[in-house]
């Protein structure tokens, strides 16, 4: 069977030649970067070649790359390196850029972080996490295009500072971390990250994004968008999975996740998975040097598919489609279908495509993504992403131009609903 | 394998009478998929086998119903295995799946579980019912949604795990519903519900094989379920503990069961004891009285309005005659004169000879020959002519 993928942003392949700088790492080169024998120099050198490819694709410094097991982990990296749930924890406005120790300790429940509606599940779940621990949690709201204001970002700060006046003292929650990903991986959208670090560093707080969706589909520097924490994950990149990067600001006082060996400055222990690593950093530097040319060109073929979609499918519209988006993405709404449905006919025609997030069984479960966009549940379930790639071809649009309306149509003539509402018309 | 068209035309002409509506002959769609409803059982295992080695295409859903996560409170004894529901089962399904390759997918039916079946099931205990969830199960869930999907997906029918019986009556269009040849499965008794158009888009595969050759027939297509022990429970009350359940899940809704006592009492009347809540009986218990009494002693009936739970001794608790509503008429149109049927009140009765006698629209009388123990609202009466189901009803 002809199978057409457009599923990119739950993975991609790994490239060819991503794989081949990835092989003699298995066997030939196998040493321990760790080791100070020959073999394990060899090791480390390739493993420092790509935190350098990695660090360029973002504009970092090398040394400010952390690898991990990928996005989920940077994301928890990021979030309980910087609140501390347990007992206390610097003040980071305070330490911020401080090498010596903390001067001040602050519980659990005068922590703040403030984070938006639509974040991933990986720094969702952990604030969530935190929450249970005592921390005040701000998840902001978003427009009904995905993007989040700056300016609500500016309101939610609390600066911890106690009313001289009142009596008994009372010490309020300070914002410890601002984490907004940077774009959306079911609608696409992207966020103001400038403008919200600028507003994160003149507040002197802790800015993380987790830029899993972007990094390698649009530019993204450090700098320009102040941040202080970035995750990045390998598969979506055409890198294995398994393998991640988080970029830790230098001078950020993070606690480390995990407790082992030194390796990694002690960010990160366990052996570095040197393949991994070399296969991230090949990706990342494919990624640097073609990403204007695709954005240019799977831009160009979301937008047949998304405007062929739009007039071949009645009532369809596109979610999120006025905000920034990343070039590869477009998620529509065909109303009076079940996406779920839609998604497993089109599967049997053989075009891969998505809708919400999958649960631990495999089941479909409303996207909350969708519901923060204000989408109704009906609306939200009727919704599927496609998401494109560096390999997709206009033929591929073709078939899936072909394939969708038909199914969407037999999904219609069975579905109820529709029949009673188009019946109402 | 049997033909599903078997010519037939003596047994229901006797002494009902049948007008056959025609059906519109059946649109093929994508002739030879087939959706299998997928447990993670061996049944509806050895069906996604069965209809392989006969060359249909076969596609398997497996629904998700009920999140096992909620109402943690019930899951203190460890971890529940080999449920309907659980992930393990889930897991299963797709292993079956992935050893017979071919596509596999979970469907989420949370929601539409929740609103037709255990919200219904749990209000009509608290009425003193003792529901059946698995027919409405099967009649709201399986071959509504699940079946829609299953059509919309481009499959033709959905094959299940039943043990029942499908044909077409070729002298009266109609599709009709037959117990399984291997008695001891039947489970007819909970398909009772289903109409013309849901029959005639299913399919019973194991409708004619007995449990023995099922499971032979996994073993021999090596089906990593093919020594799995059957579940017995209720899908979303693992522990088989339904007024535990019915606590829990009310707590959930905010509407915790609190001061529920009421008087237990004799038949005339007199106070014997007291009860925690009429949703701890069902007719004809003896356990759980919370008194020792001379005779032994059954529950009668349970008065909700009252909030009384009757007791008596086993002679009172026989019954000749009741009344069913909700009544449909799966193989035939619905009578017009009083019919012979044999009547089965619950999943383990033995279906006794009655007489039935229409009363309004959906509802019927049943007399019958000798009187039965335990007529129990809230389940089914299920009217059989030998192997063939008339149709069936709520007993009120």
């Amino acid at each position: 069977m002809n199978r057409v993928y457009l599923d990119y942003n739950a993975t991609t392949p790994v490239e060819p030649d991503v794989l081949d700088a990835m092989l003699p790492y298995f066997s030939g080169e196998f040493g321990n970067a760790a080791s100070i024998h020959t073999p394990g120099q060899r090791a480390r050198g390739a493993v420092e070649t790509a935190r350098e490819q990695v660090a360029a694709l973002i504009g970092a410094r090398p040394q400010e790359i952390v690898f991990t097991s990928g996005g989920t982990e940077s994301d928890n990296h990021a979030i309980f390196g910087i609140v501390n749930p347990l007992v206390s924890g610097p003040f980071p406005n305070l330490d911020k850029n401080d090498d010596g120790p903390p001067q001040r300790h602050v519980l659990s429940q005068h922590k703040h972080i403030i984070t938006t509606a639509l974040e991933h599940e990986a720094v969702l779940n952990a604030c969530q996490a935190l929450e249970k621990d005592g921390v005040a949690v701000t998840y902001l709201s978003v427009d009904r295009d995905g993007r989040v204001a700056p300016d609500a970002v500016r309101r939610a700060i609390q600066t911890g500072r106690s009313d001289p006046n009142s009596f008994p003292s009372h010490v309020p929650p300070a914002t410890s971390l601002i984490t907004i990903m940077h774009a959306n991986n079911e609608l696409g959208t992207i966020q103001p990250l400038e403008e919200i670090g600028r507003i994160a560093n003149e507040a002197d707080i802790y800015f993380h994004t987790d830029a899993v969706q972007s990094a390698g589909k649009i530019p993204i520097d450090v700098n320009e968008l102040q941040v202080d924490l970035l995750s990045v994950s390998g598969h979506k990149l055409y890198a294995p999975k398994g393998i991640g990067a988080l970029y830790i600001r230098g001078g950020t006082r993070l606690r480390q996740l995990l407790y082992g060996g030194h390796h990694q400055r002690g960010f990160r222990p366990g052996t570095e998975n040197v393949a991994g690593i070399v296969g991230l950093g090949k990706a990342a530097e494919i990624a640097r040097l073609s990403l204007a040319e695709d954005a240019q060109r799977v831009s160009t073929l979301r937008d047949k598919l998304q405007q062929g979609l739009l007039q071949r499918v009645p009532q369809s519209r596109v979610n999120g489609g006025a905000a920034p988006r990343t070039p590869n993405t477009t998620n529509l709404v065909f109303p009076g279908i079940e996406g779920e449905a839609l998604l497993i006919a089109l599967d049997l025609k053989g075009l891969a495509c998505s809708t919400g997030a999958a649960c631990s069984s495999g089941a479909v479960e409303p996207s909350h993504v969708l519901t923060a966009i204000g989408l109704p549940p009906e609306e939200a379930r009727a919704s599927l992403r496609f998401s494109l790639g560096r390999h997709t071809t206009s033929a591929d649009i073709d078939f899936a131009l072909s394939v969708v309306p038909a199914a969407i149509a037999q999904l219609r003539e069975l579905s109820p609903t529709y029949q009673k509402a188009v019946a109402h018309e | 394998m049997h033909s599903r068209r078997i010519s037939y035309n003596k047994i229901v002409a006797m002494n009902v009478a049948c007008q056959f509506d025609t059906l519109p002959e059946r649109a093929e769609t994508q002739r030879g998929l087939i959706a299998v409803a997928m447990s993670g059982g061996v049944d509806s295992s050895a069906v996604a086998a069965l209809l392989q080695q006969q060359g249909r295409s076969v596609v398997g859903l497996t629904m998700q119903l009920w999140n096992q996560r909620r109402l943690p409170e019930l899951q203190a004894d460890g971890p529940v295995q080999h449920r309907c529901c659980s992930l393990d089962d889930v897991y299963d399904a797709k292993a079956v799946a992935q050893h017979l390759n071919f596509p596999h997918y979970v469907v989420n039916f949370e929601k539409q579980f929740e609103a037709r079946i255990v919200r219904p099931f749990v209000d009509q205990y608290l009425a003193g019912r003792t529901p059946i969830a698995c027919t409405n199960c099967n009649t709201e869930v399986k071959f509504e949604p699940l079946l829609r999907m299953a059509r919309q997906i481009g499959a033709e029918r959905l094959a299940t795990g039943h043990y029942a019986r499908i044909r077409k009556n070729d002298d009266t269009g109609r599709w009709e519903l037959l117990r399984a040849r291997d008695e001891t499965k039947d489970q007819s008794y909970f398909l009772w519900g289903l109409s013309q158009e849901q029959l005639s888009r299913s399919d019973f595969p194991l409708g004619e094989l007995t449990k023995e050759e099922v499971r032979a027939l996994a073993r021999r297509a090596k089906l990593p379920v093919a020594e799995k022990p059957e579940s017995m429970e209720l899908c979303f009350v693992p522990t088989g503990n339904y007024v535990q359940f019915i606590q829990a899940y009310s707590q959930e809704r905010g509407t915790p069961l609190q001061n529920r006592e009421g008087e237990i009492v004799n038949q005339t009347g007199d106070v014997i004891g007291r009860h925690h809540g009429v949703h701890n009986f069902t007719i004809g218990q003896r356990k759980g009285l919370g008194f020792a009494a001379g005779k032994p002693l059954y529950v009668l009936s349970i008065d909700p309005e009252k909030n009384r739970v009757v007791v008596g001794e086993d002679d009172v608790l026989r019954k000749t005659a009741c009344e069913v509503e909700g009544v449909n008429w799966i193989s035939c149109n619905t009578p017009s004169a009083p019919l012979r049927a044999f009547a089965k009140i619950r999943h383990k009765h033995e279906p006794a000879p009655a007489t039935i006698e229409p009363l309004d629209a959906g509802i019927v009388r049943l007399n019958f020959d000798t009187p039965q123990r335990a007529i129990t609202p809230g389940q089914a009466a299920v009217l059989y002519h030998g192997n063939l189901v008339l149709g069936g009803g709520w007993l009120r």
